[in-house]
């Protein structure tokens, strides 16, 4: 009888598919640890929520090729600052109404989602709310009224009547607020903020 | 009329489709007759899943069309959980299919299996129906547990999460026990394993968190972990199992490729995983992991395709089922160029921060999931009404084989057609609101105005007219292919 080749051998490739399987899944829990320990909010990646307190912008830098969150001084949202627990709850608040709303499923956050809206991860720091001043109030207006306040640019793409109440679409703006403030390793590139513009 | 009437008309249109489909189901066993059930409900969300999709591609060029009244995220979330569902269904049923033959004994625990049947479509019946009844609901944990989760592919409220993961326990409790009870082999052992992976990967998507950096991570173990590892392994059990029947490879063979193909797939898939963690706040170091580990996702997919294709040809193409041949064979492709070629694309942190969030991933969605997916679970679909026929012979000569050749062709054809109008959408995308405008608002929407976008959106709505109607002979087919065939199929011998 011959040898049979160790590249032909079932058991051989059954060990190797074991061990290759058990040791990739070992790596990710390790890197899941990590990741997880390094993104909890109130790091340097995910800020803590009371960073809506804060002027939040994004700039380009040189040396590192991309763009990266800057957190400035006092900016409070809504005339008005947040204890750590207050405003935790307020993106909370916002964030499970972003989710009741299936926003999702026509925007993208942080790049996932539906492609039929725009992203929403720098929706915070968009030039398209004009100038600072105007921005709550216009970001308020749309959320609760979006047909009447609608930003088609020129598409005919409406977003539709949720239903969205005062204190809902202020947990949203501060968690669209408190969301453009984390490091996405410079997504998206060459974003130009708000700020930039004034 | 009264509601008895009603019943009673009803009843007779049944049994009259019944009587014109003429199916026998004394030809199958009590395991495939568990499976048929599953497939018919596959089919029948194959149905919806391509009638949604129809309805938001059109709002892409007609943003009036239903607003307010079946909104885009509606129909979105419909097009795309109608998808996860029936290919769950289709794998569960391919399962219980080749269960009985695999551990040569007969299923145990049909009753709870039956029942678990029963459960799951209730409950996929009454979730769809919120979805389109209810749609939203208020901030509340409330809307998350009853109406919908907001969380793309898994919008499934957690009622029916905890609902699932009971099915699935069921499920898995028919697998194993069969297995115990009758007999083991590689392929039972590699099927079992990744059971248990599937259902405990969805767990880690059912916790509402307010950290999205931390949601997003979790969420990608679901949906990566599923659809780039432990789906593609258990087709390869299903293709495995499937090659032996289909064209008589020997068992040796397909076990050890198995085993080969399992070595890749999660050698790659697992730490592939880090594509999805290059932009939601996770550290930099998944640019490299990620960047690294998914560009050799595209090889096990490679070896699949050289599997299929050296086991067609060294059997010179002889096998039993004419139609479930052609669409392994279109899996095989299908699998290679959706999820490895097109995946690989744009898989490179380089690429992707441009490429991220555009119509590529949609382009890459569409072909992956057909090309991986769908033609898998048809192949079994064909599989599976052969023997519900009594064996009948699908070899060559069958009659009215115009009907799968189109169908096959049309659904290939459509799917391709919107694959490469999604690509052109991206690449345009890419450049004028991503590298030229900076991913703005303005950006965005000078992008989706543009004239190559615009018309793109119109091809794509055509290409899926064209897939709707593949669908339509398709379904047309498998209902009337070897009725009044009296030939018995050929019978295949391991060599």
């Amino acid at each position: 009888m011959n040898e049979e080749p160790l590249w032909a051998s079932e058991s051989f490739w059954k060990k190797v598919a074991i061990w290759v399987t058990a040791g990739s899944f070992l790596i990710l829990v390790v890197l899941t640890m990590d990741s997880l320990s390094q993104t909890s909010a109130g790091g340097t990646r995910v800020p803590a929520y009371a960073v809506i307190n804060k002027k939040i912008d994004y700039q380009y830098q040189e040396k590192l090729h991309k763009s990266i969150p800057v957190i400035g001084e006092d900016e409070f949202l809504f005339g008005q600052e947040f204890s750590e627990d207050e405003a935790r709850q307020l993106v909370d608040l916002g964030k499970k109404t972003s989710q009741a709303k299936n926003c999702m499923n026509c925007h993208t956050l942080l790049g996932n989602g539906a492609y039929y809206a725009p992203d929403l991860t720098k929706a915070w720091l968009d030039k398209g709310w004009i100038n600072t001043e105007l921005r709550e109030d216009m970001m308020m207006k749309f959320l609760m009224d979006p047909e009447k306040n609608a930003r088609t640019y020129g598409s005919n793409r409406k977003m539709p009547n949720l239903g969205i109440t005062e204190p809902e679409a202020k947990g949203l703006i501060a968690f669209l607020k408190w969301m453009s403030s984390i490091d996405t390793n410079g997504f998206p590139y060459n974003f130009k903020t708000i700020y930039a513009e004034e | 009329m009264n509601v008895t009437e009603l019943v009673e008309k009803a009843s007779t249109r049944v049994k009259d489709f019944k009587a014109w489909v003429a199916l026998d189901s004394t030809n199958l066993t009590d395991g495939q007759q568990l499976a048929v059930k599953y497939f018919i409900v596959a089919v029948i969300l194959f149905v919806a899943q391509i009638l949604f999709g129809l309805l938001a591609a059109t709002q892409f060029i007609w943003p009036g069309f239903l607003f307010e009244f079946l909104d885009f995220n509606v129909n979105r979330m419909v097009h795309i959980n109608a998808m996860v569902v029936w290919m769950l269904y289709g794998f569960i049923g391919s399962i219980y299919w080749l269960l009985e033959d695999e551990s040569q004994t007969e299923i145990v625990g049909l009753k709870l299996g039956n029942l678990a049947f029963w459960v799951l479509t209730a409950a996929v019946t009454v979730v769809v129906l919120v979805y389109l009844l209810i749609q939203i609901g208020p901030g509340k944990d409330s809307s998350l547990w009853l109406i919908n989760e907001g969380r793309e592919y898994i919008e499934a409220p957690r009622w029916a999460d905890i609902g699932i993961v009971v099915v699935m326990l069921i499920f898995f409790y028919n697998v194993v026990a069969t297995f115990s009870k009758g007999k083991w082999s590689g392929i039972a052992g590699v099927l079992t394993l990744d059971l248990v992976a599937l259902a405990g990967l969805y767990v880690a998507g059912m916790f509402y968190m307010t950290n999205i950096t931390h949601e997003q991570y979790w969420w990608w173990w679901v949906i990566h972990l599923w659809v780039e590892a432990t789906w593609e392994v258990l087709v390869g059990v299903i293709m495995a199992w499937s090659l032996m029947k289909l064209l008589g490879v020997r068992r040796k063979i397909v076990q050890t490729w198995l085993y080969i193909e399992v070595a890749l797939m999660f050698g790659s898939g697992i730490l592939g995983l880090g594509h999805h963690y290059f932009w939601i706040g996770t550290p930099e170091y998944w640019l490299t992991v990620g960047g690294f580990f998914s560009a050799l996702e595209p090889i096990p997919l490679v070896a699949m395709v050289v599997h299929a294709v050296y086991d067609s040809g060294t059997h010179a193409f002889k096998n039993g089922n004419h139609p479930a041949l052609a669409w392994i064979i279109a899996h095989a492709f299908g699998n290679f160029f959706g999820a490895g070629v097109w995946g690989f694309m744009h898989t490179l942190p380089q690429i992707n921060l441009y490429t991220h969030g555009t119509q590529w991933s949609a382009s890459h969605g569409h072909l992956a999931f057909f090309g991986a997916y769908a033609t898998i679970n048809i192949a079994f679909f064909y599989l599976a009404i052969q023997h519900w026929r009594g064996g009948v012979w699908m070899g060559e000569g069958i009659a009215n084989a115009w009907r799968w050749k189109w169908a096959l062709g049309l659904l290939n054809v459509g799917v391709l057609g919107m694959t490469i109008a999604m690509l052109v959408a991206g690449y345009e995308q890419s450049f004028i609101e991503r590298a030229v405008e900076g991913s703005t608002w303005g950006g965005y929407f000078t992008a989706q105005n543009h004239p190559s976008f615009q018309s793109a959106m119109s091809w794509r709505l055509l290409f899926g007219l064209v897939t709707a109607t593949g669908l339509g002979l398709l379904v047309w087919d498998l209902l009337t292919t070897g009725k009044g065939e009296t030939r018995k199929a050929k019978v295949i011998a391991q060599h």
